[in-house]
């Protein structure tokens, strides 16, 4: 993989988002373990909001050459030419795909990356 | 453009081209410095959110430092133009300059999905613009392929 050395945000902006990403996984599962036990319990909306995962979709836009969004998901996720060419294609002719998916710091902290390298990406609950 | 045995680019430009480079790079540079509500701008500055109060909070946390990133690529381009061969930092800020380019001029020339520069003709007010949009399009062509990792 092409070392990315060049997003200068990575080593200012991780550590705060990755102890609030470890913060909130913590308490995910505590919270998770007794919901799967106890099935007749109803799960407080609160926690199912919070389990859902955050997805991080890629759209397709007229300018980005196809060549550089493929390298820019080798690069940024470590994907194989394949899969990121794969990914590409389906932004390319769907118009759209999901890229990676995670806590919500982790696909914000993928967005900003794919902001960094001017690709059009938005994040939501999945 | 061609890959160097240590991972850097070796740069087979004319004199015309790294002043052209150069001189886009400060231009756009100077852009960011003011207002960047600059309606070119704006595939810079793609929202993250769709909810408004989310989408303030992402731009306090990493508005600054995505800016500061572009900047920082855009003088490094201006600054190294004139060499004959980049490290692979230096390759990777350029890859990143020439999209930020392309995106600002795509923009203002109205570059959609079916645009074919070919057709183009010679007296289009826009046909200065997209000789450049052309160019820069080939020169990130090639230093994508020059840049383009292996596969295990």
């Amino acid at each position: 993989m092409y070392p990315d050395r060049s997003f200068q945000t990575d080593a200012r902006a991780v550590p705060t988002r990755l102890e609030a990403g470890a913060a909130s996984g913590a308490s995910m599962s505590t919270t998770l373990a007794p919901a799967e036990v106890e099935v007749e319990q109803p799960v407080g909306a609160d926690e199912v909001e919070h389990d859902r995962p955050w997805i991080v979709i890629v759209w397709n836009d007229p300018i980005n050459l196809m060549s550089y969004v493929t390298l820019v998901f080798q690069k940024l996720f470590g994907y194989s030419r394949a899969k990121a060419t794969q990914l590409m294609l389906q932004v390319h002719n769907e118009g759209r795909a999901v890229v990676s998916s995670g806590t919500r710091e982790k696909a914000e902290y993928d967005v900003a990356r794919l902001h960094a390298h001017g690709l059009w990406a938005t994040m939501r609950q999945d | 453009m061609e890959r160097a045995a240590d991972g850097g680019i070796e740069l087979r430009l004319s004199g015309e081209e790294r002043r052209l480079l150069a001189g886009l790079a400060a231009e756009l540079r100077s852009l960011l410095e003011g207002e960047t509500g600059d309606p070119s701008l704006r595939r810079l500055f793609p929202p993250a959110y769709e909810d408004e109060q989310d989408e303030d909070g992402y731009r306090a946390l990493m508005g600054a430092e995505l800016l500061d990133g572009r900047r920082e690529a855009l003088e490094l381009l201006a600054r190294t133009a004139e060499q004959e061969r980049l490290s692979a930092e230096e390759a990777d800020a350029w890859l990143r300059a020439l999209n930020d380019l392309r995106l600002v001029l795509g923009t203002r020339l109205d570059v959609q999905e079916d645009t074919l520069l070919d057709e183009v003709r010679p007296d289009d007010e826009r046909a200065a613009g997209f000789a450049v949009y052309g160019y820069l399009s080939w020169l990130q062509e090639q230093l994508v392929a020059a840049l383009a990792p292996a596969d295990p």
